[in-house]
């Protein structure tokens, strides 16, 4: 074999490793074949706490996911976390549909649930979920629970 | 009781001779560890040659590295395969098999990666560089060089080292990320782990500094590991066809038992709070 093929393969094999390493760097990421393609629609909703949600987390609806989360951010005017949910085009939902963050078992990731309402029109792209529920922080939940069995206990 | 006395008489003999054996092959192993250590400062002093003549390096990258990559490429397929099942089956029970693609990652990055490359290096490379170097010797190149003035060290040793030391995080990084892929087509594809869960669960996981830079260390120390010593021990073997044998099984052997020794350390170390 000529030393100019052998020069190719090595560079072709260091260039391999150095790609495979860029990879690893940036977390293996951005595989996914769920982007925010044309085939998707956007929706917003204001969460007062979204507990653990993670980007590209699942939203369901009946337990079917219909799409994920493709970005939070921290609204500093109303200080809510704002989440752009990216739903699929052929899912369509009423105005007054119900978001709430959700934890799929004990241990397990937390995701975004759409409860449909009775409303006939539909959420056009763009528009801002009104009707939310934060995540179940389980600390203010036990918190609570204390200070109402105190409250009882006075009476 | 006659027999029982011989017995004992016997192994009273044996004590002396054990001890003298075992004295023995103690300083005989530091010994050989002060002389790789010296062997490897002159590789290191004679590097020069090797990097003005690049093509040197490149022409040993492609034995070296072009050569391991199929091994390493279906190897960590199949260790990634073999991590989406057992970690399904496990994680499965405590409900949390979103967790995969962490733990497939977290495996690979940290430990599997640069620990199953450097083992399979050491059998697929090094061993290769013992017997070239080897029956080099044996057939007397190396001494032919030393005449024509040409330092074997610079010319056959350090150009390999190099190339040992350069292919080897490439290679782990190629194993890690084939079997990233590897559980991903079992644990999404086939089994059907949510495919969101699995990446987002990955990123949020891994961290660049934590975790994968400190996988390219690990795996840059195995490579001059594996790589001094299998150039040490080819270019220290006797020079006939038994000891050229001799010196390639002990390549994989030490060099197995260096690794595996040393990514105990060196996890020690990166874990810290020891």
């Amino acid at each position: 074999m000529g030393s100019k093929t052998l020069d190719l393969w090595a560079g072709v094999f260091v260039f391999a490793g150095i790609v495979a390493l860029f990879m690893l760097a940036f977390k293996v990421g951005n595989l996914s074949s769920f982007s925010l393609s044309s085939d998707n629609y956007v929706l917003y909703a204001n969460f007062e706490n979204i507990g653990g949600l993670k980007v590209r987390a699942p939203v369901k609806s009946a337990g079917v996911v219909v799409g994920r989360v493709a970005e939070i951010r921290f609204d500093n005017k109303d200080y809510v976390a704002r989440v752009t949910l990216s739903l699929e085009n052929r899912y369509q939902f009423p105005k007054d549909t119900f978001a709430s963050i959700l934890t799929s078992g004990l241990l397990g990731d937390q995701y975004v649930g759409l409860d449909a309402g009775g409303d006939s029109e539909i959420l056009q792209a763009g528009e801002t979920i009104k009707k939310t529920q934060s995540a179940i922080v389980l600390e203010k939940l036990i918190g609570q629970f204390l200070f109402n069995k105190a409250e009882g206990d006075k009476k | 009781m006659p027999r029982t006395w011989g017995w004992v008489k016997s192994v009273v003999k044996a004590i002396p001779d054990g001890l003298q054996a075992l004295g023995g092959w103690a300083v005989n192993s530091v010994w050989r560890l002060g002389l790789e250590s010296r062997f490897l400062w002159a590789t290191l002093i004679h590097s020069g040659t090797s990097f003005r003549r690049f093509g040197l390096i490149t022409r040993e990258i492609y034995f070296v590295g072009v050569y391991s990559l199929i091994i390493i490429i279906v190897s960590g397929l199949f260790v990634g395969f073999v991590l989406g099942l057992q970690g399904y089956n496990t994680l499965q029970k405590y409900a949390s098999e979103q967790a995969l693609g962490l733990l497939v990652a977290l495996s690979l990055v940290r430990e599997l990666g640069p620990v199953v490359t450097a083992l399979l290096f050491a059998g697929r490379a090094g061993t290769a560089i013992t017997a070239e170097i080897g029956l080099m010797k044996a057939t007397e190149q190396l001494s032919a060089m030393e005449m024509m003035a040409v330092d074997p060290i610079a010319r056959v040793v350090a150009p390999r080292f190099w190339a040992g030391v350069i292919s080897m995080p490439l290679l782990a990084a190629i194993f890690s990320i084939v079997g990233v892929f590897g559980g991903y087509i079992v644990g999404v594809v086939l089994i059907g782990v949510d495919e969101g869960a699995f990446w987002a669960q990955m990123q949020a996981g891994v961290d660049v500094f934590d975790d994968v830079l400190n996988g390219a260390i690990k795996s840059l120390v195995f490579g001059v590991t594996v790589t001094l010593t299998a150039l040490f021990e080819g270019y220290d073997c006797n020079p006939t066809a038994e000891g050229v044998s001799r010196a390639t099984t002990r390549t994989v052997v030490i060099s197995s038992l260096a690794v595996l020794a040393l990514d105990f350390v060196l996890t020690a170390f990166m874990l810290g709070g020891w």
